[in-house]
């Protein structure tokens, strides 16, 4: 590749306390690619997604993005920067309406294709439900009130932590379904999923985790079952 | 008959003035969730900084609230930025330490630099000007004016909370602070608005106080207990509930100064009791702002 990745991480350590997550991670997105990051539970998925949004502490030049380090960056200067996290979880404001919800992950304004308007079409049930409190919502309106939210910001990088989790299966195909008219719109996506099979189909490079370090990264569709499953499992 | 209408009266229209000392101090904690142990201090700070103005500029107490309000305010602001944010976080114990702290620095340096005197704002005839409601009832225009100015300041406050982009930042923010800098706010900068917009209904409060009654720099905790009397009767987190949980307050108070004057502040620390123990939440609680 000569042209610079959109998001770079070289050699990133990151710590909760004394306890060490992440060992000398290396990874990166390019522009318009939809990379997955998958592992096991505790291998570090959510928080390399955590330092790369800024809500841990990194080295400054652990994190590069659009050509600025942005390691160690407080997460609201990460978020004017272009990047939006989806948090695990959810994380959706439970005092605030479904469209106050939108309009805080708005309040950037950052210029790019998605509004109120734009994203009412993609999930069309949001719109009918705007005034709602969030938490009136099911948990796959939710998640997509989540994702909205993140879209309200136009980043160019969406971080999106476990979008399938607590969710019926019908459900998050639905959600994963509107995914290519997101990317459509030029936005990478760095994805961290536990459904594996879910996560090949939707990206074009996947990182495989395990204890903090990457075990396995390679393009979705060469990776094979068994290499995939060694990796995951560290056997 | 028309003894106990005016009693009850006076105690409406002071109890605006208590929700004024309470607003400031639920609207910080339900942000923040910082017990602001400093904030009479901070009412009667105002009052001074009201009285310099008045006699330095010569204007009336009403008139020096265009300069106290925003001076407050610029107060709050800095006093988040460089003081308070840096006490935040998992624990409740440092803020409530460090306020504390500030209690005394306030009271020491009002002492140090006006001495323990009783002071007062002149505001001039308007003092002592009624209207007459109806035969034998009477109403101060000042204490009507205190009470429209806390009504007005309550709505105001509800308006910004849950119809502007700054209450949603708020809101946001109290829900949950992570997320929220996920969303491109800087907390320490919505915390020092918070602070900014409490010190600027504490400036009113302090300007109606100290032209209602003498000052002086010991007082300050005594309007921290109403305040909190207040928020508790209202219920945490509604601001309506608030100036309810004040006026509740006053008339308490009233109803006990008028069987018996050292009953005043007696009553209305009975009064908030017996709601604390009828009903914990408040009479009209929202757990969060």
């Amino acid at each position: 590749m000569s042209e610079p990745p959109l998001l770079a991480v070289r050699d990133l350590d990151a710590f909760y306390g004394d306890f060490q997550a992440l060992f000398g991670l290396s990874m990166e997105v390019a522009a318009g690619e939809a990379v997955a990051v998958i592992g096991a539970n505790g291998a570090g998925k959510s928080t390399l997604l955590k330092s790369i949004a800024g809500l841990l502490r990194a080295r400054p030049d652990a994190i590069t993005f659009n050509g600025a380090r942005i390691g160690g960056m407080p997460a609201h200067a990460v978020a004017a920067q272009g990047i939006a996290l989806v948090p695990e979880g959810r994380g959706l404001f439970a005092s605030l309406s479904v469209e106050e919800n939108l309009l805080i992950g708005g309040q950037l304004k950052r210029p790019g294709p998605w509004n109120l308007q734009r994203v009412y079409e993609l999930f069309p049930v949001l719109g009918e439900r705007r005034h709602l409190a969030s938490t009136a919502l099911s948990g796959g309106q939710q998640q997509m009130v989540a994702i909205s939210r993140g879209l309200m910001s136009n980043p160019k990088l969406l971080l999106c932590d476990e979008i399938s989790l607590g969710l019926a299966p019908i459900v998050v195909r639905d959600i994963y379904a509107r995914l290519p008219a997101i990317l459509g719109q030029g936005i990478s996506l760095l994805l961290v999923e536990q459904d594996v099979v879910q996560a090949l189909k939707t990206t074009q490079r996947v990182y495989c985790l395990q204890e903090g370090r990457v075990a396995l990264a390679g393009a979705a569709k060469d990776l094979t079952r068994e290499a995939i499953a060694a990796a995951y499992f560290g056997v | 008959m028309m003894d106990w209408i005016n009693v009850i009266l006076q105690g409406v229209l002071v109890g605006g003035l208590y929700a004024m000392f309470a607003a400031g101090l639920s609207l910080i904690f339900g942000v923040m969730r910082l017990v602001n142990i400093a904030h009479g201090d901070l009412i009667v700070l105002a009052a001074y900084v009201a009285l310099v103005i008045t006699e330095t500029f010569g204007i009336g107490p009403l008139v020096s609230l265009v300069v106290v309000v925003p001076l407050m305010a610029a107060i709050g602001y800095a006093l988040q930025r460089l003081v308070l944010n840096r006490t935040l976080g998992e624990d409740l114990l440092p803020p409530l330490l460090v306020t504390f702290g500030l209690s005394v620095i306030i009271q020491n340096g009002l002492l140090a630099l006006f001495t323990a005197d009783s002071r007062k704002l002149q505001a001039g005839d308007i003092e002592v000007a009624t209207i007459r409601l109806f035969e034998g009832v009477y109403v101060g225009v000042l204490p009507l004016l205190q009470f429209v100015v806390a009504v007005a300041v309550i709505a105001a406050l509800q308006f910004v909370f849950y119809r502007t982009a700054l209450g949603r930042a708020f809101r946001a923010t109290a829900d949950s602070q992570s997320v929220a800098q996920l969303m491109g706010l800087d907390n320490r900068h919505v915390f020092a608005l918070a602070m900014a917009l409490s010190l600027a209904v504490v400036a009113i409060a302090g300007v109606f106080l100290a032209v209602r009654a003498n000052f002086d720099p010991s007082q300050g905790p005594a309007r921290l207990i109403f305040g909190f009397e207040a928020v508790i009767i209202g219920g945490l987190g509604s601001l309506w509930g608030t100036l309810a949980g004040g006026l509740i307050l006053g008339v308490a108070q009233a109803i006990g100064a008028h069987i018996d004057p050292g009953w005043q502040v007696l009553a209305g620390h009975i009064c908030f009791l017996v709601i604390l123990a009828v009903r914990p939440e408040g009479l009209f609680p929202k757990v969060r702002l």
